[in-house]
């Protein structure tokens, strides 16, 4: 891998890693999902570091370890930007940085009602040896993973992803459906695809004491994504589908850990995901770079 | 080499976004030697709730471990905003004012629940309905004004 690929990717890390250090954080009360998005969006000024892995076997092919690193800003109550550096490597072959995504997530509605309502918008500058599964879309299948890296990353994809998240929480209950709509720039048809979640607290009181273990700082919850074709061949024929388990856990220092083993729901899926995640809320973010740069306390 | 570039860029952007957006916040508030002063209009979304949620009522009223609870609750996840006791903050109005200790406890739980989007306040519906509880408790438990530090002589 070039230097400077390394240093994309190592160079957000230690940042990451200085910041969640170095900063105030606040108890962050995050959903357990890794595909599935509900209608929460961040606190204002705070900006949440993430990062996530995603472990998949591939028949007929080398195995992979997918990574990403998210950068989180609530810019206001109804706008949240996210950044993202992803990268990936293949057992047996090599480790390359494949892109970047540039997410955007707006609440129209200003009250919470029985269904809400969020507008997705994400820009992807990647390359074809992307394995995140962050989403999956269109013909994704698992077959698309045996080409080697070398050839993958000549591919480069542009491409405009919209979601309409509808979200609905319930005696505890989280309920969520993503809508997904995937324009690569290059001349290829809308693909489509979805996301249906649910989650909920191991429980719903907050103890009196300040606590690591207790149950409400636990959230589980089960996600189900998949492909729905693209606009000449809309369905599930020739599409990849999973079903995975979430938990996630909230602990009192402001970091949040999550895990979930994903399986495959027919031969076009890998039949295995183990994904796990760690991120940590900085509260006042857009304060302190304000503060930085000389701008009033 | 172009997407690396183009990762930079972004990275600048988004960075440079960020100071932006944090100094456009920050422009029309005071100084910090001055003690935060807030359009009473904004106390006047607690009057928006509507009567049935006015009128519930708290379900911990008699819960001994529901202000203690909120107090946690209070801690992490509404002091960057209203400050460490809720006196107010730079974003975030008292909650010892007249108008906040006066409203039924279904008022201010059906604030936390639906926020004040437009306004900067984050929807809390995220925290399961007796935690809310927990919170209002809490809230209602704070109690008339405070003196602000930086109002001292």
């Amino acid at each position: 891998m070039p230097s400077i690929c390394r240093l994309v990717l190592v160079a957000p890390l230690f940042f990451s890693l200085f910041s969640a250090f170095s900063s105030p954080s606040a108890l962050a009360q995050e959903n357990p999902y890794f595909v599935a998005y509900d209608h929460y969006l961040e606190e204002p000024g705070n900006l949440e570091i993430e990062y996530f892995s995603t472990f998949g076997t591939q028949r007929a092919g080398n195995d992979f370890h997918a990574y990403w690193i998210e950068f989180e800003y609530g810019a206001t109550a109804w706008w949240t930007t996210e950044f993202y550096l992803d990268g990936q490597t293949t057992f047996h072959d090599s480790t390359v940085f494949t892109g970047f995504r540039w997410e955007n997530r707006f609440r129209p509605l200003k009250r919470e009602h029985f269904i809400n309502p969020v507008f997705y918008v994400e820009y992807e500058n990647k390359n074809g040896a992307d394995k995140i599964l962050k989403e999956v879309e269109g013909h994704d299948v698992e077959s698309d993973f045996l080409v080697s890296n070398a050839e993958a990353r000549k591919e480069h994809i542009h491409e405009i992803e919209l979601k309409l998240i509808l979200s609905s929480t319930l005696k505890g209950w989280n309920f969520t459906e993503n809508t997904l709509a995937a324009k690569n720039l290059a001349n290829s048809p809308w693909e489509f695809g979805y996301a249906l979640g649910a989650s909920r607290p191991l429980a719903l009181k907050a103890s009196a004491n300040r606590c690591t273990l207790c149950p409400q700082n636990f959230v589980a919850g089960v996600e189900m994504y998949g492909g729905l074709g693209d606009r000449h061949s809309f369905g599930l024929h020739e599409t990849s589908q999973y079903l995975a388990p979430v938990l996630g856990w909230n602990l009192p220092s402001g970091w949040t850990l999550r895990i979930s083993p994903g399986f495959g729901l027919n031969d076009n899926s890998h039949r295995f995901l183990i994904r796990w995640g760690v991120s940590r809320e900085i509260s006042g973010f857009g304060s302190m770079v304000s503060r930085l740069f000389g701008g009033r306390k | 080499m172009r997407a690396v570039t183009a990762a930079l860029a972004a990275c600048t952007l988004f960075l440079a976004a960020s100071v932006i957006l944090a100094q456009s916040r920050n422009s029309d508030k005071p100084p910090v030697a001055v003690a935060p002063k807030y359009d009473p209009a904004i106390y006047a979304e607690l009057q928006k709730a509507p009567e049935k949620a006015r009128n519930r009522i708290n379900p911990l009223q008699n819960d001994p471990d529901a202000v203690a609870a909120g107090a946690i609750l209070f801690e992490q996840h509404c002091v960057e905003c209203h400050g460490n006791s809720a006196q107010g903050g730079k974003k975030a109005p008292s909650l010892h004012a007249a108008e906040v200790q006066g409203a039924t406890p279904g008022a201010i739980f059906w604030i936390l629940t639906n926020g004040v989007v437009r306004k900067g306040m984050p929807v809390w519906s995220k925290l399961p309905e007796p935690q809310r509880w927990q919170l209002v408790r809490y809230i209602k438990s704070l109690g008339g004004p405070v003196e602000s530090p930086a109002s001292k002589p």
